[in-house]
């Protein structure tokens, strides 16, 4: 009989779990062909829009140059939104279950879904960046300016992604986890991203310079093709703060979902 | 050596109280957990395996205490239970290589995923995502996951409910062999013929306590007590009377059956663990007492 020739538990660390849970959600990504061109299909035709039609009414010119960090923000928060599915179904369709009743730590298994979607996102971001240059994008950023711009975007991804996986433990169902992702793509316009605020009414102007992607699309806007001072703090300390924010709501839920 | 699983004084409430001071001991072999819908016997495996914590009392799973450290439980016990737990997006195999990673199995994962493929009759379908597999399927996949590595108990909350007759035979076998390599099973169930097959050893659960706890022979000698019938050409029953043998009750049983119909006849029946469980799981007034 096979159970007894089977191997003794010896239980895994959580780095080691967390590297198995990180596969398992890359390997997700890579199974919902579907997902990851829209991830990509999304921004590009973003990109084409906005150069191709909009732009001529909005700036003269150089438009390209003054949109693509609000389309690569858009981009990011797009896809870092199909965490909260993620999640969502592993509480609601039993995996999570099992990992609960393994020797891990359960928290490893958000940590995977977190990173794969940082990685996953970080990817659809040089795609995008790619097609601008092709486009006409020209940056004035040198190789340190570029590392500040990779990691302003890498940590609002962390926040996006750590916030919509809170969202996906509270959300009812996945479909309705899935629902909140179209809130990360009205942000954008609601902030310099595609327009300079000073078109905007007066009483919309603080929301939209203060609002968080407000100080991260000039940071990076600045970082890129220069004209402004750079504000690092203000997106870094936002960033943090809605990652911090998150954590904590991630572990409240967790903890409470475990002492029915 | 510490029992397999000892339940001490375990009680939870949700709207209502569901368990109301659980207290058992299993040493060794398959214990049933017989109870009837809502009996309370998925909150009691959910408490027993770290999944929800009781409102009091204490539960030790090989000497471990799974409130005062799950971790270690944990590592002791696998369990199956009602809803399967697998990630749908995954292959099957990937499904078992994974866990027996969390496990800690390290390469044995691979060698070990595929000879339970094997063994559950799964090696075909192992290369597909679980999301196109039927019940039957899940369920196996789910049992196997449970086997990965070598549980010193293993839980299986109404492993068969929903199964076709032909997969419900599978996982019957399927424990029948574990509890025969020395695995310590609890398993849950609503039906009488199930604990019977597979356990040593059956205990009821009924208004939140265990309320019977034996053997199937001993379960049938404690409802006690034999039963004079009234029945029909067919032996189906008319009435019936409580007796205990004697011919002062006896006389008093058949008056209580009063007047009969010409075609029918009079037997004299013992208790079949059918009425056993029926008095002790869903409590038929005169025997339950
Ligand atoms: N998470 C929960 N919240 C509220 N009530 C619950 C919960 N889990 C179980 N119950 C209630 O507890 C009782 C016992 O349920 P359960 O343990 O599933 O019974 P069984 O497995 O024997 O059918 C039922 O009345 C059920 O409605
Ligand atoms: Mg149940």
């Amino acid at each position: 009989m096979t159970a007894l020739d089977a191997p003794r538990v010896r239980g895994t660390g959580p780095l080691r779990s967390g590297t198995v849970l990180i596969g398992r959600s890359l390997r997700h990504s890579l199974r919902d062909g579907e997902g990851l061109v829209m991830a990509v299909a999304l921004p590009v035709m973003m990109l084409l829009l906005f150069t191709y039609v909009f732009g001529g009414a909005i700036l003269d010119d150089g438009y390209i140059d003054f949109v693509v960090p609000g389309v690569i923000l858009t981009c990011a928060g797009f896809g870092a939104s199909s965490v909260a599915v993620a999640v969502n179904r592993d509480l609601h369709l039993g995996a999570m279950r099992r990992f609960r009743t393994l020797p891990i730590r359960s928290w490893t298994v958000l940590v995977g879904h977190v990173a794969a979607s940082v990685l996953r996102n970080l990817l659809a971001t040089a795609i995008v960046i790619a097609v601008a240059l092709a486009l006409g994008f020209r940056p004035t950023a040198g190789p340190g300016r570029w590392a500040l711009v990779v990691i302003l975007v890498a940590l609002w991804i962390l926040a996006i992604t750590a916030l919509f996986a809170g969202i996906g433990m509270i959300a009812g169902s996945p479909e309705a986890a899935s629902g909140y992702g179209f809130v990360l793509l009205f942000l954008p316009y609601l902030s310099s991203a595609f327009v300079p605020t000073e078109t905007m009414p007066s009483w919309l102007r603080p929301v939209a310079e203060h609002q968080p992607m407000g100080p991260l699309v000039d940071a990076l806007r600045a970082l890129l093709i220069g004209g402004a001072d750079v504000q690092l703090l203000p997106p870094i300390l936002w960033s943090l703060g809605i990652t911090a924010a998150a954590g904590v709501l991630v572990t409240q839920v967790l903890r409470r979902s475990q002492d029915r | 050596m510490d029992a397999a699983i000892e339940i001490d004084d375990i009680s939870k409430s949700y709207a209502h109280p569901v368990l109301r001071g659980v207290d058992l001991t299993h040493e060794a072999g398959v214990l049933a957990l017989l109870g009837a819908n809502g009996a309370g016997k998925t909150t009691l495996v959910s408490i027993l395996t770290t999944l929800v914590r009781p409102d009091g009392g204490r539960a030790r799973i090989g000497g471990v205490d799974v409130l005062r450290d799950p971790a270690g439980a944990r590592r002791l016990f696998a369990v199956t239970g009602q809803e399967t737990t697998l990630d749908e997006l995954l292959t099957g195999r990937e499904n078992l290589v994974m866990i027996g990673r969390l496990l800690g199995l390290g390469r044995d994962a691979g060698r070990r995923a595929d000879a339970l493929l094997e063994q559950m009759d799964l090696a075909s379908a192992g290369r597909r995502r679980v999301a196109t597999y039927s019940g039957g399927m899940r369920r196996r996949l789910d049992l196997a996951a449970s086997l990965l590595s070598r549980p010193a108990v293993l839980f299986l909350d109404e492993p068969t409910t929903g199964l076709d007759p032909v997969s419900r035979r599978r996982v019957w076998d399927d424990v029948r062999a574990l509890a025969a390599a020395g695995t310590t099973v609890l398993l849950t169930t609503q039906t009488l013929d199930e604990a019977e097959a597979l356990a040593d050893r059956i205990a009821i659960l009924r208004d939140g306590r265990i309320v019977a706890d034996g053997t199937a022979a001993e379960l049938t000698a404690a409802v006690g007590g034999q039963r004079l019938v009234l029945q029909d050409a067919t032996g189906a029953e008319v009435r019936s009377a409580d007796t205990d043998g004697t011919a002062a009750s006896l006389t008093r049983a058949l008056a209580q059956l009063g007047p009969a119909d010409q075609d029918l006849t009079v037997a004299l029946r013992s208790p079949t663990l059918d009425d056993a469980f029926l008095a002790l799981a869903h409590g038929t007034p005169e025997v339950a007492a």
